[in-house]
């Protein structure tokens, strides 16, 4: 008695082995074949864009993915045109020096609520917090008034200084931070080193990771910026890349395959930087997105 | 610095943290806070930017309230925020699950699904329109017709305009929720499903049971952050619609587009004001909604 019971469940649990790998199998391939469809229709705008981009006017109509003739004429024209590189330039300086920024304030002020005990330390960290709630939406109003009266309309700082800090960033770094133990700022305080030197050179290092996720946020957050560009701005030598897009796009009207070399310019650059950094990349996005 | 020198270990910790907090105490009371109180003062004031501004009361509110366009505006934006978040959690969920089931090529599908999410709005939103242009332009009607379906009017058409501009918007954040839930998936322990297994549990059973309760803050994540997005949209729909920006007859138009017309081409900016009151408030509520139900389990 006793041995049939031992036997029989693993008699069923090989029958289930023997009957099962083939259907097995054809549902792993059908799921491995659906999800790759899916990815090829995910990637097809981004695809087609390029395509085009490299056509002919006379062959943007067709549906064919590749060029028959494949042509940079388009990137010639645009590109002499001098806006876009004009664009480029003004978007990289603005993205870049508001990346430096964050990176530099958000972790000050992150590492400082996170380590220091001084009174007035949970409202200062409430009230930054609190600044998440407030939607841009709201602020651009107020931000163009200011812009006008202190003459900020139309330049570099007048696009720049709304986004210097962010809550979202200093929430971030507080976060990491807390996973420094307090030891080793102890230990770098008994050495003689100062509260700046502890932060830049103890601090800092150990939350790399961090910075790197928040470097990414910042530089494609700003990169892509629309609403108060477009608004703080006035003149082309002034635009952002997606401004000066936006504005092209109705002047190129149906010259499409130039549309699409412009979309392409703006871009390229943060695909070219993903493609490099794919896997650090993913991880700062889980990190960010599920820490802060 | 004798001064400095003769302070109290705690004193000099209190001294540091507000030399470091100087700067952006200040960043964050002239441009977040300040900003914040002057939009709600100016929302009460008539004032079109060149002339005086004058004491208004609630008469921006009341105008808002009577105005029909307002009301279209405000259908519009919930109908961006009710289809596109259930879409786009659904679709980023089946794709997680699964995604996270397959080793050949991991990286590379996996790479393929967040692509989208690296791109700009403002240069996808023109591809996008492209696609949806007539035939013999647009890439979407050109393959209908090469299969000879009839043609779709999508941006032209009152009905098809508003889900045409949600599908780049739902396209490029649909990367993003993958990756995020599947790290949610994978941070659930697998003695969990090693117990189903031995229960011999089905898989429906054991993603009702098991996958989809330990998600809930993963779903919950998702839910406000994708919410948030779809309520704010702008680029997109002022992008594909520059001709007519929110048309056609006003089918597309978001809150923040109203926000942008009433305050940078009509400079009414008492109006405009009310209405960004208006958005945090939709916002914020909608926010606490979700989080309290997060919280109630």
């Amino acid at each position: 008695m006793s041995t049939t019971d031992i036997i029989r469940p693993t008699a069923t649990g090989l029958m289930a082995k023997q009957s099962k790998p083939a259907t097995r199998n054809m549902g792993q391939i059908l799921r491995w074949l659906a999800l790759f469809g899916g990815g090829v229709l995910m990637v097809m705008p981004i695809a087609y864009m390029i395509s085009t981009s490299l056509k002919w006017p006379h062959e943007v109509y067709n549906v064919n993915l590749i060029p028959v003739e494949p042509t940079l004429d388009n990137y010639l024209y645009v590109l002499e045109d001098g806006r876009f590189y004009m664009w480029f330039i003004n978007s990289g300086i603005i993205a870049i020096v508001t990346t430096i920024s964050n990176l530099l304030f958000d972790s000050l002020v992150g590492y400082t609520l996170c380590k220091f005990k001084f009174p007035g330390r949970t409202i200062v960290f409430i009230a930054i917090l609190s600044t998440l709630m407030i939607p841009t939406e709201m602020l651009v109003i107020p931000w163009y008034l200011m812009s006008q009266s202190f003459g900020w309309l139309d330049s570099y700082w007048g696009i720049m200084f709304p986004g210097l800090m962010t809550g979202f960033g200093t929430f971030l770094m507080k976060q990491f931070f807390e996973t420094v133990p307090d030891d080793f700022i102890e230990a770098a305080r008994i050495d003689g080193l100062n509260e700046l030197q502890i932060w830049w050179t103890v601090a800092m290092p150990l939350v790399k990771p961090a910075l790197a996720a928040l470097a990414i946020f910042v530089f494609l957050g700003n990169w892509t910026a629309f609403l108060w560009p477009l608004i703080v701005t006035n003149s082309t030598e002034m635009y952002t890349i997606p401004v000066g897009l936006s504005g092209f796009g109705d002047e190129a009207d149906v010259a499409w395959e130039l549309i699409m070399t412009g979309a392409a310019i703006s871009t390229i650059p943060t695909l070219i930087v993903f493609l490099i950094f794919q896997r650090f990349i993913i991880r700062g996005v889980v990190m960010a997105g599920l820490k802060g | 610095m004798n001064l400095y020198r003769n302070l109290t270990i705690k004193q000099k910790q209190i001294v540091w943290a507000w030399t470091f907090l100087a700067v952006p105490v200040v960043f964050y009371s002239v441009i977040r806070f300040y900003p914040t109180a002057t939009a709600i003062l100016i929302s009460f004031q008539d004032w079109n930017l060149l002339g005086a501004r004058a004491w208004a009361g609630f008469d921006n509110y009341m105008k808002l309230w009577n105005d029909p366009v307002f009301w279209k505006v405000f259908r519009n934006t919930f109908a961006y925020l009710l289809i596109g978040t259930p879409v786009s959690l659904v679709l980023s969920f089946v794709i997680a699950y699964h995604l996270d089931k397959v080793r050949f090529l991991h990286g590379f599908m996996r790479m393929m699904y967040f692509l989208p999410f690296m791109t700009s709005a403002v240069a996808m939103a023109w591809v996008w329109r492209w696609f949806y242009q007539a035939v013999p332009i647009g890439l979407f009607n050109n393959i209908l017709a090469s299969f000879g379906i009839a043609q779709i009017e999508f941006l032209n058409s009152t009905t098809n305009a508003l889900p045409a501009v949600l599908a780049p918007a739902v396209w490029a954040g649909l990367g993003f929720q993958v990756i995020i839930f599947m790290a949610g998936i994978r941070a659930i322990p697998t003695s969990y499903y090693e117990a189903a297994r031995i229960d011999g549990v089905g898989w429906w059973v054991v993603l009702t049971q098991i996958t989809l309760p330990l998600l809930r803050p993963t779903i919950v994540f998702i839910v406000v952050f994708s919410s948030i997005g779809f309520l704010r949209i702008f680029d997109h729909v002022f992008n594909m619609t520059t001709n007519n920006p929110g048309g056609p007859l006003n089918a597309t138009k978001p809150l923040v587009l109203m926000i942008y017309d009433t305050a940078f081409n009509s400079f009414n900016m008492g109006y405009a004001a009310a209405q960004t009151v208006v958005l945090f408030t939709i916002l914020m509520i909608v926010s606490l909604i979700q989080l309290r139900l997060l919280r109630s389990n």
